[in-house]
C-alpha cells in the first residue's frame, strides 16, 4: 500500500530558530498514526509544520505523494483536516453554523453554502453523535461536546488526513474514550475508505488502545518510530520522559499500560 | 428592523421648522418618479428636496456605514469591544480631515485626508500590537488604538492652535463635535459611492469573515487566505468610517454599540448581522440626528448625543460583557 501522508526528512521551526529536524515518516491510508513526547518536543511545532501554517526548514511533506510545497490555503484544506486543542471561536454560533465552516474550501470565496456543503454537515454531526447539538451555542456546551464538534467540522471538510492535536488534553475519562472511539472509527472507514490519522497526545496507552503507528519525538528528533510494541518500551519510555515505567497487560484481552512505577509517596 | 428605518425616516420628516407629513413626502417621491403629479407646496418640495431630504439620507448613509465598518472590525479581530473609535481609526480619520480644513481643500480631498489618516492609524495599531508579544493581544489592541487615538488627538489640538480662529477655528471645532447640519446635496453625493464601494467586498466575503472569527491558524486551515481577507476587510471598513467621518465629523460609539445590538438580536452569522446592522445603524443615527435637531433651541452637536448613549452602553458591556454579550 501507498503512504497517503508521507513526511521526508523534513526540518521545522518558528522563523529562524530550528525546533526539529530530520523528521521521516509514512503512514497510510485507514492507519492511525499517534505522536508522543515530552513538552517542548516538538510536536505542535510538527503539526502546524504538516498542516501548512508554517513553513518548512527543510525537507517535504507529500500527500498521496504529492508535494504540498508551494499549496494554497484551500488545496490544504481540501487534504488535511485539522481538530485544535481548543476552538478559538469567540462568537455564538450554533454548533451546525461551526461544523459548516467545515466546508469553505469545498466553496469559492464569495458563495454561499450550497445545499451539498449542509448536508455533509448534518452527515457529519450525525456521524459523530451529536446531531442534538446543532442549535446549541458555541459557547455554552462543554468541552467534551465541542471537542467532538471541531471532529464534525474536520469531517465536513472531507480531507485526506486529519490532525488531531492533543484532542483529549482537558476532557473527562468518559469523554477521552468516546473521542478516541471516534478517532478510530474515522481511520477504519464504514464501508468506504478510513481516513489517515495524526494525532498527539501525552498518555502512551491511548497509542496502544488506537493507533497503527507511533512516531516518538524528542529534542526535535525522532527518536523511534514503528508499531506501538515497537515504540514503547521501558527502556525508551525512560529515556525520552527521564522516569521510571512499567508496561503492563491488563484485563481479559491484554491491553496494555504504561504505569510510571517510578511515582511513590515520600517517606 | 425595515419597518423600523421607514418609521423613523417619516418621523425626521416630521419634525422641524416646516414638517412634512408622510402622505407629502410619497406624493413628492412618486411625483419625481413620474407617477401623477406633485401636489406638494414648493417650500415643502424645497424642504424635501434640499434640506430635509440630503439629511435624512446622509444620516441614513453615515450610521450604516459605521456600523458595518464595526462589524467587520469586530469580526476581524475577534472582539466585541473594538469598533472604528477604539482602533485609532475615527483620530486618524479626523487628523487627515482637520489638516484638508486647515488647507481649505475641496470635499473630496478632505475624504481622501481622511481615509489616508484612518488608514495610517490603524496601521500603525496593528504594527505596535504585532511588535509586542506575550501579552493578551486584545489588550494590547485596544491600548495602543487609545495611546496612538491620543497622540492624534494631539495633533488635531495643534492644527486648532494654528488655526485661524475666524475662518477655520469654528469649522474645525463644529466638524469635531459631530453634526450634519450643513449637510448639502454635495456632500451626500459624495459619500454614496465610498461607502457603496467598501461595503461590496464585505457583502462579498461575508462567509469567509465568519470563519476569520476563529483565528488565523484555524482560517488558514479551514482554508481561507487570512492575510489577503484582512487585508482587503480593512481597507473596505476604514474607507467606509473615514467616508463617513469626513461628512458628518467624529460621531462615535455607533460602530461599537450597533454591530453590537445586531449581533444579539440575530446573532453572530455576517450574513445575518451585515444587513441587520447597516438598517439598525442607518435608523439609529437618523433617529438620534432628529432629536439633535429638535431637542433644544440651537442644534446640540450629534457627537455629543451619540457619546452621551454609548458610554454608559460600553461600560455596561465591560462589566457584565465577558460571556454574557453572547
Amino acid at each position: 500500500m501507498s503512504a497517503r501522508l508521507s513526511v521526508e526528512d523534513l526540518a521545522f521551526g518558528y522563523g529562524e530558530r530550528v525546533v526539529g529536524a530530520g523528521v521521516g515518516f509514512a503512514v497510510a491510508a485507514g492507519e492511525v498514526l499517534c505522536l508522543l513526547g515530552p513538552n517542548g518536543g516538538g510536536k505542535t511545532t510538527l503539526f502546524k509544520t504538516l498542516l501548512g501554517l508554517l513553513p518548512p526548514r527543510g525537507g517535504r511533506v507529500r500527500v498521496d505523494g504529492e508535494d504540498t510545497a508551494g499549496w494554497s490555503p484551500r488545496r490544504r484544506a481540501l487534504a488535511f483536516g485539522y481538530v485544535p486543542q481548543a476552538g478559538a471561536g469567540q462568537f455564538p454560533f450554533t454548533v451546525r453554523e461551526m461544523v459548516l465552516m467545515g466546508r469553505t474550501a469545498h466553496r469559492g470565496a464569495f458563495s454561499a453554502p450550497a445545499a451539498s456543503d449542509h448536508a455533509a454537515a448534518e452527515a457529519a454531526l450525525e456521524r459523530l453523535g451529536i446531531g442534538h447539538l446543532a442549535e446549541r451555542d458555541w459557547l455554552r456546551i462543554s468541552g467534551g461536546e465541542r471537542q467532538m464538534a471541531l471532529i464534525a467540522r474536520a469531517l465536513a471538510q472531507a480531507p485526506r488526513v486529519l490532525v488531531l492535536d492533543e484532542p483529549t488534553a482537558s476532557l473527562d475519562f468518559g469523554n477521552q474514550v468516546r473521542v478516541l472511539e471516534q478517532v478510530r472509527r474515522l481511520a477504519d472507514g464504514e464501508g468506504g475508505e478510513g481516513l489517515t490519522v495524526v494525532f498527539s497526545t501525552h498518555h502512551p496507552e491511548q497509542a496502544f488502545a488506537i493507533a497503527d503507528r507511533v512516531a516518538l519525538l524528542h529534542g526535535g528528533r525522532l527518536a523511534r518510530f514503528g508499531t506501538p510494541d515497537e515504540v514503547i518500551t521501558a527502556a525508551m519510555m525512560r529515556e525520552v520522559y527521564g522516569t521510571e515505567v512499567e508496561v503492563v497487560a491488563v484485563g481479559a484481552d491484554g491491553m496494555r499500560v504504561c504505569l510510571p512505577v517510578g511515582l511513590k509517596r515520600p517517606g | 428592523m425595515a419597518a423600523l428605518l421607514v418609521a423613523a425616516v417619516c418621523v425626521a420628516f416630521s419634525i422641524g421648522a416646516y414638517p412634512v407629513a408622510p402622505g407629502e413626502l410619497a406624493g413628492l417621491l412618486a411625483a419625481k418618479l413620474g407617477l401623477g403629479s406633485a401636489a406638494v407646496a414648493p417650500a415643502v418640495e424645497t424642504v424635501i428636496w434640499d434640506i430635509r431630504g440630503p439629511r435624512v439620507l446622509t444620516a441614513m448613509l453615515v450610521g450604516a456605514g459605521l456600523a458595518a465598518s464595526g462589524a467587520a472590525y469586530q469580526g476581524l479581530f475577534r472582539n466585541p469591544l473594538v469598533s472604528p473609535d477604539i482602533l485609532g481609526v475615527s483620530s486618524g480619520a479626523a487628523l487627515g480631515a482637520v489638516l484638508g480644513i486647515f488647507a481649505s481643500l475641496p470635499v473630496l480631498a478632505i475624504q481622501g485626508m481622511a481615509f489616508a489618516g484612518g488608514l495610517l492609524a490603524v496601521g500603525v495599531v496593528l504594527a505596535v500590537a504585532s511588535a509586542i508579544r506575550g501579552r493578551d493581544p486584545v489588550l494590547v489592541l485596544v491600548l495602543g488604538g487609545v495611546v496612538i487615538g491620543a497622540l492624534l488627538g494631539s495633533g488635531v489640538a495643534l492644527l486648532k492652535y494654528l488655526a485661524d480662529p475666524y475662518n477655520q477655528l469654528p469649522a474645525i471645532t463644529f466638524w469635531l463635535l459631530g453634526s450634519l447640519s450643513a449637510v448639502n446635496r454635495g456632500d451626500l453625493a459624495a459619500l454614496v459611492p465610498p461607502v457603496a464601494v467598501a461595503l461590496l467586498p464585505l457583502v462579498l466575503l461575508r462567509w469567509r469573515l465568519d470563519v476569520m472569527t476563529l483565528g488565523d491558524e484555524e482560517a488558514t486551515a479551514l482554508g481561507v487566505p487570512v492575510r489577503v481577507v484582512r487585508i482587503v476587510v480593512i481597507v473596505a471598513a476604514t474607507l467606509m468610517t473615514a467616508a463617513a467621518v469626513s461628512v458628518s465629523g467624529i460621531v462615535g460609539w455607533v460602530g461599537l454599540l450597533v454591530p453590537h445590538l445586531a449581533r444579539l438580536m440575530v446573532g453572530p452569522a455576517f450574513v445575518r448581522l451585515l444587513p441587520t446592522a447597516v438598517l439598525l445603524g442607518a435608523a439609529y443615527l437618523l433617529a438620534v440626528d432628529t432629536l439633535a435637531r429638535s431637542l433644544g433651541p440651537v442644534e446640540l452637536p450629534l457627537g455629543v448625543l451619540t457619546a452621551l448613549i454609548g458610554t454608559p452602553v460600553f461600560l455596561w458591556l465591560l462589566a457584565f460583557g465577558k460571556r454574557g454579550w453572547s
